[in-house]
């Protein structure tokens, strides 16, 4: 299924992007919420914050905490006694959560946290790229990557259906790229709350903290036992791969708007190179490829949008015809020396049939602007590869030769 | 009354985490959520699937108990439910008084109606007696020993009291686990006071401490008999009780039967030094009155 957007365009109003997150937050109708302000988070919290000071938000509570720790860990507990969660973060915040994001995890806690994608320091640096989410790769969230500002509102509902769904019941960090995503104005649908409503039952978890049946949340695991607890949440890792589809085909059928579930594609039909990319460069690389598609080249575009679970089927089918495949990568290994992206989309390809060369770009660090001509230079450099096979496998694509 | 707390838990013969955590449960009853840090407390009854628990119980992580709590609390609220239920935490002075510092610190300041207490062993027991903030002058322990050139931990206890009472806690008291039905009427007072309120509970450890097992209450009695470890109670920023001294006994009847303090007696200077801890409770002495 290709991504549709049925809008009626009476129903769409000019907002901010972190408008329409706080928004939909709302409207899922969450008990906790708790953050800390950092830089570009704030609009989606103080959003959240006025509708808290006019009641719009009921049977809810809003922790001002002192710390990113502090966000996380209250949502621990709240979600443990039967709450539905909510923060947001980035950047150094989230970097400071690590610890107890794969507490969160581990608990089996379903949590819905928006990240506002952002660099991290040092140097320090406000502006958008991926680093931080990706550095979470690893502690057992689900991290999902939206493109525009309708998406990104509309994966909160997603989200909070993925996360509670007693088969998977882990925390979702849906992404949204700094500035590019969270402060701009568009046209978009505010999710309606009866909607909302049909689309996301209630949370009613099996395991809470009540007194009336006492249990014991975060007891320790020896090493006769530990391996088991790893081992089913990664099988619900496995289950969250058809959940998140799910959620994407549902929210389809009530709300008439699609991008894709796991992955989506863009023109992707005859494509010879095959750009794979997360996040709001999405957009841009759609516009070189409608220009490039007109003079009859063929370029397509596919689009990550769960990069955990890594959809790894879907993604080989999608890339079985490929000639060339190019990763785009706000991010950096640092020693690996490429992005997370291009090194996961080649080992996904390890071991089957495809053998198309696949090289990565790192790109738009710190919020370094991402123009046309950019992604024009990267085509280009894949039909070299096309023509006359890899030279470099990985690069930066706009370093400043000169300030060297 | 019910027992909350079942024995066949972990903790070493004479353990102190087992009766702070019996007696907190006592003043609680059963309609309570207990949050625990990381520790001994934690580590010896939750060993999976085991649980000493009798009420509702969680853990997270070393740091962050405070905070947890605040969650707890906030969606008993949210969800309608906070009228009855207690929350309380029950950490030791590592995730209390160190680490934990600044999530408790959060919480007391953002006014959360929960009940803190800290079962102080004065050190790191869980990972082998470690010094924390709350370990006395010139205890040795693993990271601050005695030596040729060292009486132990040269720096006094973190009064970590104090520090709850200026965040404008309606109700803070120290306890001891010498004296029982003192301990309970505190923390259940704590419980029914709104807000943020604190008992920090002194606990001696016999295996941190160096004693034998059958004396953790005589070495709590003789803290408080020798004015180491007063007992108050802080309502509203003013000191409401304080437990008088009898007649105060000499520090070194404190000292003396603990492995920690054992240098003071050997080693050439110890007078000296067990002359400067005399001082500290002479000093509280005086600070809270604690002679009739």
């Amino acid at each position: 299924m290709i991504s549709t957007r049925k809008i009626a365009k009476e129903k769409m109003k000019v907002v901010e992007g972190s408008y329409a997150v706080a928004h939909a937050v709302k409207v899922c109708r969450p008990n906790v919420i708790s953050a800390y302000p950092i830089t570009p988070q704030t609009h989606i919290v103080e959003d959240l914050s006025q509708f808290m000071a006019d009641g719009e938000i009921p049977n809810c509570e809003y922790i001002n905490v002192e710390s990113e720790f502090s966000a996380i860990s209250a949502l621990v507990g709240a979600s443990a006694a039967g709450a539905r969660t909510y923060s947001a973060t980035t950047s150094q915040g989230l970097e400071l959560m690590h610890e107890v994001l794969f507490n969160v995890s581990g608990m089996r806690l379903p949590m819905v946290m928006t990240v506002a994608n952002r660099a991290v320091s040092a140097p320090i640096n406000i502006w958008n790229d991926q680093q931080d989410s990706i550095s979470q790769r690893d502690t057992g969230w689900i991290q999902m990557h939206a493109e525009d500002p309708q998406e990104a509102a509309d994966m909160v509902a997603q989200s909070y259906r993925i996360s509670e769904d007693r088969d998977v019941l882990l925390p979702v960090m849906p992404c949204m790229d700094a500035f590019v995503l969270s402060h701009v104005y568009e046209p978009l649908v505010l999710l309606e709350q009866d909607l909302v409503e049909e689309y996301l039952p209630p949370f009613e978890p099996e395991f809470v903290l009540d007194p009336k049946n006492p249990r014991t949340f975060g007891a320790f695991a020896d090493p006769s036992i530990y391996t088991e607890f790893r081992y089913l949440q990664a099988k619900a890792m496995d289950k969250a791969l058809l959940k998140i589809e799910e959620a994407a085909n549902e929210f389809n059928e009530v709300f008439g708007r699609y991008y894709g579930g796991l992955i989506d594609e863009y023109e992707k039909e005859d494509a010879e190179i095959v750009i794979v990319a997360m996040g709001s460069i999405i957009g841009t690389v759609k516009d070189v490829i409608d220009k490039l598609r007109s003079k009859g080249e063929k370029v397509g575009l596919l689009k990550v949008r769960s990069f955990r679970p890594f959809p790894i089927e879907a993604i080989r089918k999608n890339l079985k015809d490929a000639k060339v495949i190019v990763a785009l990568d706000k991010n950096i290994s640092m020693g690996l020396n490429e992005g997370a992206l291009c090194t996961e989309i080649k080992a996904c390809l390890y071991n089957t049939d495809i053998n198309a060369p696949v090289i990565g770009f790192m790109i738009g660090h710190g919020g370094r602007d991402v123009p046309p001509s950019t992604i024009n230079y990267i085509i280009d450099q894949a039909r070299n590869v096309m023509s006359l096979g890899i030279t470099v496998e990985s690069q930066f694509t706009d370093v400043k030769e000169e300030m060297i | 009354m019910r027992n909350l707390f079942a024995s066949g838990h972990r903790g070493c013969a004479g353990c102190c985490n087992a009766m702070a955590a019996k007696f907190t449960l006592m003043a609680a009853g059963e309609d309570c959520i207990i949050v625990s840090p990381t520790g001994c407390l934690e580590v010896m009854t939750t060993p999976y699937p085991e649980s000493s628990w009798g009420v509702p119980w969680i853990h997270s992580l070393f740091e962050n108990a405070a905070a947890v709590a605040s969650g707890v609390e906030a969606a008993l609220k949210a969800l309608g439910k906070d009228e009855k239920t207690k929350v309380l935490v029950i950490g030791g002075d590592g995730s209390t008084i160190d680490i934990g510092m600044r999530s408790i610190s959060g919480a007391f300041e953002r006014g959360h109606d929960i009940t803190y207490v800290c079962v102080d062993n004065e050190a790191y027991m869980n990972t082998g007696v470690q010094r924390s903030g709350g370990t006395p002058f010139d205890a040795s322990t693993t990271t601050s020993p005695a030596g040729r050139v060292s009486f132990g931990n040269p720096r006094p206890k973190k009064n970590m009291p104090a520090i709850i009472v200026a965040h404008g806690s309606p109700y803070v008291a120290t306890a001891s686990l010498a004296y029982p039905n003192d301990m309970i009427r505190k923390v259940r007072a704590a419980i029914d006071t709104k807000g943020p309120t604190y008992v920090h509970v002194h606990s001696p450890c016999t295996t941190g401490w160096g004693f034998d097992t059958s004396k953790t209450v005589e070495v709590a009695r003789l803290a408080f008999e020798t004015a180491m470890w007063p007992l108050y109670e802080i309502e509203n920023g003013r000191m409401t009780k304080v437990n008088k001294i009898k007649e105060q006994k000499p520090v070194e009847e404190y000292l003396r039967i603990q492995r920690r303090f054992k240098h003071l007696f050997t080693m050439e200077g110890g007078d000296e030094e067990i002359k400067k801890i005399q001082h500290i409770a002479d000093q509280n002495v005086l600070e809270f009155g604690l002679i009739e």
